[in-house]
């Protein structure tokens, strides 16, 4: 194994660039899909029909209880079962992670809603708002402000998380580098490489979440 | 939708004792690494709560790196990548003389990942005691260290036993990485029935059953716990 060879990372960028795209894609379509399907859930979870309260804190907690890997699996073979033709990989891990991701945002939804103080929905009932009225226009509004950063730090951890597809080999960031590596017998070089740069994407990020916080204090 | 059920592969032989064999792995994995992973990040997360900067300063540093590189790509710095940057005899000891190199490289990836988490949960549990208690240790003319270890340690830990609890059924779930590096735990058991009898569906079932039991069981047992060590005089004690 030679010196760091640092070639064979900038002869590979554009490979490793769509890789990352991918990456994002499936980070930003899972965090979208689990933030509206999470939303739904809280609200059902804190809702007063005993029956839908159960059945949200029951899908909650399910899922929590799962390994995403187990998860990934599940639906890479669910899916195209289900349509009855192939969806491709990238659909079927979509479908994972939002379905496993809502469970997760559904309770720092719950926790934002629950911070809103009971008074501005009673508040917003007395004058004559429905319930639907008073969720759309003041409870979530409110919630949703406090819960910002929270659901960003989510947002962190489900980029992470997106490497997992690595387990059905969709062509990822790291599944990308790992072809090239295997391909050109540079391990070292292209692991340390993907590792720095999950690294600095991350801590960016979570430091972006954490002025954001401040600011938001003041 | 298209598929044969066929239950019985379940509890068929050889398929009935791989799913008990990768039960084992996961929960011996699951259970070694917790140990490293409570020791270190015990304290780490004290260090990173004391006055002396070059300790929070190392606390800082390792938390950082190691959660914001995700755990996969951990296992593969540890398993690929560490025996090819040390010299040569200590790599092929890492690849060939050590015991079970899978299983060990698994045990300690996820142990010092799950260290910068329990980590933080000991921070935050010593740094939501307040002040006034740490005064009044130092009033009473305890050192800092004494006030760690006789108030704010013991007050911190009964505190955080949700929180902890959450991490240990995390690295539970988290273990099922290992089988990225090879160790046939739960989940990998399940893949491997989809391969040779393409039964995939029972066999994710079972481990699904499997995994959210353990869990419920996990999550009871504490329950039990925390109630037994709450710190009375508190918010929620009066339960």
């Amino acid at each position: 194994m030679g010196a760091f060879d640092f070639a064979v990372i900038f002869d590979n960028l554009p490979f490793l660039m769509k890789g990352m795209q991918t990456t994002l894609l499936l980070t930003a379509l899972a965090m979208f899909g689990g933030i509206v399907l999470g939303t739904l859930l809280a609200m059902a979870r804190i809702s007063s029909i005993t029956v839908v309260s159960v059945v949200a804190a029951s899908y909650i907690n399910f899922f929590r209880s799962l390994p995403l890997i187990l998860v990934i699996f599940w639906f890479y073979f669910l899916v195209p079962l289900v349509l009855g033709q192939p969806v491709g990989g990238f659909y079927s891990v979509l479908v994972a992670f939002t379905l496993f991701e809502a469970a997760y945002y559904a309770e720092i939804i719950r926790a934002g809603i629950t911070s809103v103080r009971s008074g501005q929905f009673q508040a917003a009932r007395a004058l004559g708002l429905s319930y639907a009225q008073s969720m759309r226009f003041i409870v979530l509004p409110q919630a949703f402000r406090a819960m910002t950063p929270v659901l960003l730090t989510q947002g962190i951890i489900l980029f992470q998380d997106t490497s997992l597809v690595y387990v059905v080999g969709l062509k990822d960031f790291l599944v990308s580098a790992e072809l090239i590596a295997n391909r050109d017998q540079r391990l070292i070089e292209m692991f340390t490489f993907v590792a720095i740069v999950y690294l600095i994407i991350s801590y960016s990020a979570s430091q972006g979440v954490r002025l954001l916080q401040r600011r938001m204090q003041r | 939708m298209n598929y044969n059920w066929n239950w019985s592969v379940l509890i068929t032989e050889p398929y009935l004792g791989w799913i008990v064999a990768g039960l084992g792995w996961t929960i011996l994995v699951s259970i070694l690494a917790w140990i490293l992973a409570f020791t270190l990040g015990s304290v780490l997360g004290i260090m990173r709560t004391t006055s002396v900067p070059i300790l929070r300063g190392i606390g800082t540093l390792y938390v950082e790196i190691f959660r914001n590189i995700p755990l996969l790509v951990q296992f593969f710095l540890w398993y690929f990548v560490l025996p090819e940057m040390v010299p040569y005899d200590w790599g092929m000891w890492l690849k060939r003389g050590m015991p079970m190199p899978e299983l060990t490289t698994a045990i300690i990836a996820l142990g010092l990942y799950t260290a910068s988490r329990v980590c933080e949960q000991v921070r935050s549990g010593i740094e939501s005691i307040g002040v006034g208690q740490v005064s009044a240790a130092r009033a009473l003319g305890l050192t800092e260290w004494q006030a760690m270890r006789y108030i704010l340690v013991p007050v911190a830990y009964r505190r955080i036993i949700p929180p902890l609890t959450s991490e240990f059924l995390t690295i539970f779930k988290n273990s099922s990485l290992a089988l990225t590096i090879g160790v046939i735990e739960l989940t990998a058991v399940t893949r491997q029935i989809e391969e040779y009898t393409f039964q995939g569906f029972e066999a994710f079932t079972a481990a699904t059953i499997i995994y959210s039991m353990i869990t419920f069981m996990v999550m009871g047992i504490m329950r039990q716990i925390e109630k037994r060590s709450l710190v009375h005089g508190m918010i929620g004690s009066s339960k």
